[in-house]
């Protein structure tokens, strides 16, 4: 079912020479979704199951009491196992992020969760993501939106999170390998911006690229300790402004001020 | 003699290699790892007495064989223990979701044990061995330990610190060879040994050695990036320098960046420093139009208020802040930083990249710490800055909780004001974190300096604005006029910056376009400004009342009470909360107290009671006192007197080294000289103990009151006469510390030998929690109440064996 050894080989070389190629996703006929009958359906389910309780006292959108259905059905769907190093296989449905190499991490399925509900994105919306890492933001977009864009600067992250995708066949799903600055002029504007990459900054192209009325959504913190959100809104008119979020219902001062 | 130049060059070895160690792991993790990580083995030392409660009598014959065995073993084991200890996979920042992490932690520990325990082991067995020369071998010990720590400084501005490595590990090897050529037997194991000094160090492969930064550290991941490349690198005990290069992908380090500008910064260098905190070299060819990004951030704040202010830049880095004012038309830049191979990579390497910044006309660069720059310096200036120079990462993980900081403190901020030209203004920038922390201290501190200085309304003289990630703080030396908050309100209007405080700011204009649930910031200056200040620093859950000198920990956030809420919803996300640095380190101190423990108390099972004592002799409970109580005491004042001096020293390095050289060879002198004064004082009514112990605490009292009036008066003095100064205030007090121990332990030789290991061993445990508690206890209560905890301390242990 996966791609023949060759044409993958072929895709990984062009992908080392030239760093900002534009690969295309999988052929179409190779990419049938893996049943989701693959043991670990049961642990996925208890993930949910946490993650739903989390979000039960974090601070979510304004209005909203609840991560949507819609999030909570990917995430007990997208098979996080596939995601991780093979030898954390066993822990990859526990509520934590785990390494991947690279210094990078897969994210805590519950900030993934949280960031996505975030985005407030629908089936017509196209969305990038700045930072692969192991793809797995990616595949959690993918069923509740048209297309993903993701772009990663660590070539072997890179590759491995598009072989990855392809084989889980999420084909709505757009790699590169490069830098992610200047966002993806050729697909944007874009619906939703997911930004995992640390950064001193916004960078002002993503900015640019942001559709008014669309949400860009940036975790802030440490490797493995993601402090807060930064919720980067342009409204109608093109008017940009952030919230900042905690993930956990806190309050600075006790005494009911 | 022999032994005494032994003990002496294992000393140093040993000191020498702690130093280093630290400075080995603040590259692969971060210092307060490092310091935890060394607090721990450590104890090797006490675990070399309670081993030679069990081994004294077998290797006390065996004497020269056994010392020259240890001190091969320290040897060998300070390198391959260090080369086994960087391969173990221990991840700091995985604390909070993995208990395993600690296995890794104690393998750590295990293995950096091993070479402290061999060579307290020789020392041990060496006062143990020559009990009549007690004094003589514990002086060797400490100015060796002097020797080594002034050694191990000098040459880590010409040696990378794993080729320092090489070398103690060659010095301990030398020690064994010396005492093999004086003992008894043939001279060919002593020649093998000296051979063997000379060789080893070379041997090591220099990839077991070399210390890899953490995966997870900013160097590490910018180099995963394709074509970046180191391409220079400087070493000093300040740190190692790391600039890269990334052609493919540059950075772009804007901490704040509005999100209006319409572009990032131009291409950059970045110099990482051990590995983490990113600070960064501008390109700059002459054209300020490339620049424009320097006014997108909220460090731009004060040039909109003052028109082509002569400004100080406290903390030069890459030079960031330096381009910012040249970009701002400022009449005449100061930049003070402290690294001079950080000034020299700019000048140099950067030179072509930063469009030689620092021979800019109206440029000036000082060489020197920044906080005493401003203390010494009689100039004033419109314009002091304080710029960001640690990384969001370390400040997010809080690993600089138990950090000193001498330059955000009340009385810091005090110097900066009084150096204000009448209208000037004090600017500092730091990371914005949620719930706010930073900036509310900031504020908090800037308030007490205002006060201090006889201000009678603070809040007229002070704004708050920020980006979302940043926030500039702006204390004017004078009130804020119309005018200045108009502009203000123009600049952050403009930026989408949000401003958090001004004189009669209205709260609708708070929270606008970086949105919190709250104002968080606005009601904590608000509260802050009112008469509820006291109640709210109380009921905020982060500590963000002031730093002062006397606590200079700026960046611990943690209170205790935090701990209960977040454990009570740590399934939530909620770890992060925390403040990793502090909790470590009190960690640090559970399990160096717990490890003491069972290492004291486990050979008074063996030893029977009062066997072979003579009559009138100190029990074990006494004995017990005793030594904790110095090994406690010791470390408290050298720790809280070191702190004192850099800050009167300005320069951290020559300071420590100063201080810590000054205080191990006059207390060699005193413990040198303190066999004569137990004969003097044989039949006097107040023993020699006493009046030792005297002597300690009328110096600490005195110090303790003085020291702050007289630092203030020669704070202008040049470097030669403050070290002087400082040599000579320490002198008396080191000789009489240098007493107590070696008195002590000689009557216990007298009366009851069997208990000199034991005390050894309680001394040595006593040393590891005296630094780790020092650091905390200042945290809280200041390094005053530290000395003062130490003086009485001492006279708890001269009550111990009085007579």
């Amino acid at each position: 079912m996966v791609t023949s050894g060759f044409a993958k080989w072929a895709r990984v070389g062009a992908v080392a020479l030239l760093p900002v190629l534009e690969v295309a996703p999988a052929a179409a006929g190779d990419t049938a979704p893996l049943p989701r009958a693959d043991g670990y359906a049961a642990p996925r389910q208890e993930m949910v199951r946490v993650i739903e309780a989390i979000a039960g006292y974090a601070p979510l959108s304004p209005g909203r009491r609840a991560l949507s259905p819609d999030v909570l059905d990917v995430m007990a769907e997208v098979p996080r196992h596939a995601f991780v190093p093979e030898a954390l296989r066993d822990r990859a449905y526990d509520d934590r992020p785990l390494p991947i190499g690279y210094g990078q991490t897969i994210s805590q399925p519950y900030i993934v969760a949280l960031m996505t509900d975030l985005l407030e994105v629908d089936g017509d919306d196209v969305v990038l993501e700045i930072g692969t890492g192991s793809g797995y933001q990616a595949a959690v977009l993918a069923p509740l939106v048209k297309h993903v864009y993701t772009i990663e600067i660590v070539p072997p992250l890179a590759d491995r999170a598009k072989g990855r995708l392809a084989a889980a066949g999420y084909a709505n799903v757009t790699t590169r390998t490069g830098d992610g600055y200047y966002g993806w002029p050729a697909h944007a504007p874009f619906d939703g911006i997911v930004v995992t990459a640390a950064s001193s900054h916004i960078p002002p192209p993503l900015v640019a690229q942001l559709r008014p009325g669309a949400r860009m959504v940036i975790p802030v913190g440490a490797p493995f300790l993601v402090q807060h959100l930064v919720l980067v809104e342009k409204d109608l008119d093109g008017k940009v402004t952030t919230r900042l979020m905690l993930p956990v219902a806190f309050v600075p001062l006790t005494g009911g001020h | 003699m022999a032994v005494v130049v032994a003990v002496a060059l294992l000393s140093a070895a040993a000191l020498g290699y702690e130093i280093l160690l630290i400075r080995l792991f603040s590259i692969i993790l971060w210092h307060h790892f490092a310091f935890m990580i060394i607090s721990l083995a450590l104890l090797g030392v006490g675990a070399s007495g309670t081993f030679l409660v069990f081994a004294r009598r077998w290797l006390e014959p065996r004497f020269h064989r056994a010392f020259a065995g240890f001190a091969a073993a320290f040897g060998i084991s300070a390198v391959a223990c260090f080369a086994l200890a960087r391969r173990v996979p221990f991840n700091p920042l995985e604390v909070v979701w993995d208990l395993g992490q600690q296995a890794a932690l104690l393998q750590i520990y295990l293995l950096l044990a091993l070479p402290f325990f061999c060579a307290a082991t020789c020392v041990g067995l060496a006062l143990s061995r020559f009990r009549e020369r007690i004094g003589a071998i514990y002086r060797a010990d400490l100015m060796g330990a002097g020797a080594g720590a002034s050694l191990v400084l000098l040459a880590l501005f010409v040696l990378a610190p794993e080729d320092y490595l090489r070398a103690l590990g060659g010095l301990g090897l030398a020690a064994a060879a010396v005492i093999a050529f004086a003992g008894p037997g043939p001279r060919w194991p002593a020649g093998l040994l000296a051979a063997l000094a000379l060789a080893v160090p070379f041997a090591w492969p220099a990839d077991w050695i070399a210390p890899q930064p953490s995966p997870y550290k900013g160097l590490s991941l910018a180099l995963h990036v394709p074509q970046a490349r180191v391409i220079a690198e400087r070493s000093s005990p300040l740190g190692l320098l790391s600039v890269v290069e990334s052609p493919a992908v540059p950075f772009r380090h804007a901490p704040g960046l509005s999100l209006t500008a319409k572009a990032g910064p131009p291409p950059q260098l970045g110099v990482f420093t051990d590995g983490d905190g990113l600070t960064v070299i501008t390109r700059f060819d002459g054209t300020f139009a490339k620049l424009a990004y320097l006014d997108q951030q909220t460090a731009a704040l004060p040039f909109h208020l003052l028109r082509r202010p002569r400004t100080l830049i406290l903390g030069a880095g890459g030079g960031a802040d330096v381009l910012r004012a040249l970009y701002h038309a400022a009449r005449q830049v100061d930049a003070v930083e402290i690294n001079p191979q950080m000034a020299d990579l700019v000048r140099r390497d950067g030179g072509g990249f930063a469009g030689r910044l620092f021979r800019t006309p109206g440029v000036r660069l000082h060489i020197r710490e920044a906080r005493s720059f401003v203390e010494a310096t009689g100039q004033r200036w419109d314009l002091i800055h304080v710029g960001l120079l640690d990384s969001f990462t370390a400040s997010a993980a809080g690993v600089l909780a138990l950090k000193e900081s001498a330059l955000y403190t009340v009385e810091a901020f005090e110097a900066y004001l009084a150096r204000l030209e009448p209208g000037g203004i004090l600017a500092i920038t730091r990371w914005l974190r949620v719930p706010p922390r930073d900036s509310l201290k900031l504020f908090a501190t800037a308030i007490a300096a205002l006060e201090g200085l006889g201000v009678a309304a603070p809040g007229e003289r002070l704004a708050l604005i920020r980006s979302w990630n940043t926030a500039t703080l702006m204390v004017k030396n004078g009130p804020l006029t119309a005018e200045n908050i108009a502009a203000i309100r123009r600049f952050a209007e403009a930026r989408s910056f949000d401003v958090s405080y001004y004189p009669g700011m209205a709260p609708e204009e708070a929270n606008r376009f970086n949105r919190w649930r709250e104002p968080f910031l606005y009601d904590g200056t608000a509260a802050l400004l009112g008469p509820g200040r006291e109640r709210f620093l109380e009921d905020y859950k982060f500590h963000i009342a002031p730093a002062t000198d006397d606590r200079p920990y700026f960046f611990r956030f943690f209170k205790w009470r935090l701990l209960p809420e977040v454990l009570a919803i740590r399934g939530r996300a909620a770890m992060t909360l925390l403040e990793g640095g502090y909790l470590i380190v009190a960690a640090t101190l559970a399990q160096a107290a717990i490890v003491s423990v069972l290492l004291i108390v486990l050979p008074l099972a063996w030893m029977g009671r009062g066997e072979g004592a003579a009559p009138g002799a100190p029990g074990r409970g006494r004995v017990m006192v005793y030594f904790l109580a110095l090994g406690l005491a010791f470390l408290f004042v050298e720790i809280a007197f070191i702190q004192r001096f850099v800050l009167f020293l300005g320069h951290p390095l020559y300071a420590i080294s100063v201080v810590l050289a000054a205080f191990l060879v006059f207390a060699g002198l005193g413990s040198g000289y303190s066999a004569r004064l137990a004969e003097h004082r044989a039949a006097a009514r107040i023993g020699p103990i006493s009046l030792a112990v005297a002597g300690i605490i009328v110096f600490a009292g005195v110090y303790l009151a003085v020291l702050p009036v007289l630092f203030g008066w020669l704070m202008a003095e040049s470097d030669p006469v403050k070290i002087l100064v400082s040599v000579v205030l320490i002198a008396p007090l080191a000789f009489f510390m240098g007493m107590p121990f070696p008195l002590g332990l000689r009557r216990i030789a007298d009366q009851a030998p069997r208990l000199v290991p034991w005390a050894w061993g309680v001394n040595g445990c006593a040393s590891v929690l005296s630094a780790v508690l020092a650091s905390l206890l200042a945290t809280h209560v200041g390094f005053a109440v530290v000395v003062a905890l130490a003086m009485g301390l001492y006279g708890i242990a001269a009550l111990a064996f009085a007579r």
